[in-house]
């Protein structure tokens, strides 16, 4: 009987260390790519490094053969914020919706399980299949935006009940009370208190947009997005160039999370 | 505002995510179902020819169970393990670190990877994993073995921990949610009546963590059977999944075969997401 109260059980430490074992895991190899994309032209896919040089950065952006990187990345990147606006923008509406209740509530919300379940290169298929007979391009502005939205949106809705759970009605109530209107009440009452995860959304939609690719595969048209020239990297190319734009990718990803979240920070900090 | 306005509300702010739904989850789904059965003219083409053909082809391969033997085979061992590690990590963070700024600095550190590209992740394990990789350098090194260990990279084991190492955070974070609001007199209560400490995890903190469990279970399971993508990367084109098989077939345009095997794929996930929520209700865990 441990009568120490302070005394951490044995568990404890046998947690501690997977979770340590967990945490090298997953950065461990993340970190291993970031340094061997740093080498020279002498470099290859595995360890000892050879040399230091941003060699494999210029191939990247420079040779033919790792594909069109640039234009997927801005692609990907266009397309992520739009996807991200749009997903902001509708999940905040479904959210309000679903707060209230309508007839047939119950059916949306399991099309939108549906939605987020489906196997993604079915659904891409599909979408393909349904622009082929409608007689409409597939195009990465058209029917892959569509793609992305199907995933990211319900997504963004299901972060927005968990936002709303912890929304109290009292404030809306007494901005009603004070005689604001509908509308001023949603844009100076509900929207500023819900800001924080209305940018916890967007960061959302951003990331799961970025980096989609099984929907993304048979609805993007001629022009791919980053991930799937990625996707053709990996089967054609076997050089540190795959590191090299796996460290761009993930450099791009941290600005943006950090942009995210410094907003955040600066919203939290105007209110208190 | 009118009457008729103020009931029409939800529905105009719910609007956007059914043109959403419509076209591109509905449609879609219909679109498939109806290409299953029309017949392919063998260039790519539908003829519109009612068939059955297409699933009978299905159901009657061979291959058609392997495939699905190795996909459930690959989803029952990752959701096994992302759960196993999942669960205690979050037990770990909620319970057992007894700082709440650095458990929730601790979870943040869990969650980063996500945002970054899952293919990127899932090639970082080549320099660790191949033949050459560091692994087998450092096993050598030390002479645990003599020749290089030939599975790691390209095989099935290669494939799971891709998949463990991408999903587990699917896990962590429900889990996590719905631990941390467990209220912790509960447990308390359960050890001053007499509970061992594994009896307070096993009648009490595993029960309250159901719905987060179920949750993220069916987040792992339907990207496990959707997968194609890591299957045929880590396992180096040896091992196949359902959806890899259906990919190979759109590849050669055959429409109907692989829209038949879409809809049974779907209808496993559909039926495998609906045993899960019948354990618990997902809207409410969310709202509460």
């Amino acid at each position: 009987m441990n009568l120490d109260a302070t005394r951490r059980p044995w568990t404890f430490w046998v947690l501690a260390a997977l979770f340590a074992a967990y945490v090298l895991a997953l950065y461990g190899p993340m970190l291993c790519i970031y340094v061997l994309s740093f080498q020279d032209v002498r470099g290859g896919l595995v360890f000892p490094m050879k040399g230091l040089a941003t060699h494999w950065f210029v191939d990247l952006f420079t040779q033919v053969r790792t594909g069109d990187v640039r234009g997927g990345f801005e692609r990907s990147i266009t397309l992520a914020l739009v996807v991200t606006v749009l997903t902001v923008l509708g999940s905040f509406l479904a959210a309000l919706a679903f707060r209230r209740g309508f007839k047939g509530d119950g059916v949306v919300f399991y099309l939108m399980i549906g939605s987020l379940v489906a196997p993604g290169l079915v659904l891409g298929i599909g979408i393909g299949l349904l622009f082929q007979w409608l007689g409409l391009e597939a195009s990465w502005t058209t029917s892959a935006l569509g793609a992305h939205l199907s995933w990211t949106l319900p997504f963004g809705v299901l972060v927005m009940f968990a936002v709303m759970a912890r929304f109290d009605r009292a404030w809306e109530e007494a901005a009603r009370d004070l005689g604001a209107t509908r509308w001023q009440t949603t844009r100076l009452v509900i929207v500023p208190i819900l800001a924080p995860g209305l940018l916890a959304v967007a960061l959302f939609g951003f990331t799961l947009s970025y980096d989609e690719f099984s929907r993304t595969l048979q609805t993007t048209g001629g022009l791919n997005t980053l991930p799937l020239e990625i996707w053709s990297m990996t089967l054609n190319v076997t050089s540190p160039s795959l590191y090299a734009l796996g460290t761009v990718t993930t450099v791009a990803s941290f600005a943006i999370i950090g942009a995210c979240l410094a907003v955040i920070a600066v919203i939290q900090k105007r209110r208190t | 505002m009118s009457q008729r306005l103020a009931t029409a509300e939800p529905w105009l702010c719910a609007a956007p995510l059914l043109a959403v739904l419509a076209p591109f989850f509905v449609a879609p789904i219909i679109v498939v179902l109806a290409a299953s059965f029309l017949q392919g003219d063998g260039a790519g083409g539908m003829l519109p020819q009612f068939t059955l053909d297409n699933y009978a082809a299905v159901f009657g391969a061979g291959l058609t169970w392997k495939l699905y033997l190795s996909t459930v085979k690959f989803a029952v061992l990752t959701w096994a393990l992302t759960l196993l590690i999942g669960f205690w990590i979050a037990y770990f963070l909620v319970f057992q670190v007894r700082n709440r700024l650095l458990a929730i600095g601790l979870f943040l550190l869990c969650t980063v990877p996500f945002w970054t590209s899952n293919i990127i992740r899932m090639i970082s394990w080549i320099p660790l994993l191949g033949k050459n990789g560091l692994v087998n350098a450092v096993l050598q090194g030390s002479g645990v073995i003599g020749q290089p260990l030939e599975f790691l990279l390209f095989s099935d084991f290669a494939v799971v921990v891709a998949y463990v190492h991408q999903l587990t955070i699917f896990m962590i974070v429900p889990i996590f949610n719905t631990m941390s609001r467990i209220d912790r007199r509960t447990v308390e209560a359960a050890r001053d009546a007499g509970a061992s400490r594994w009896e307070a995890m096993r009648l009490v903190i595993i029960p309250l963590s159901k719905n987060g469990i179920a949750l993220g279970s069916i987040f792992v399971l339907a990207i496990v059977m959707g997968d194609f993508f890591v299957v045929k990367v880590m396992s180096g084109g040896g091992s196949a999944s359902v959806v890899s098989a259906l990919y190979e077939d759109i590849g050669v345009l055959q429409y109907p075969p692989a829209a038949a095997s879409a809809v049974v794929l779907l209808a496993v996930v559909v039926l495998m997401v609906s045993l899960i929520l019948r354990t618990v209700d997902v809207r409410r865990e969310l709202a509460r």
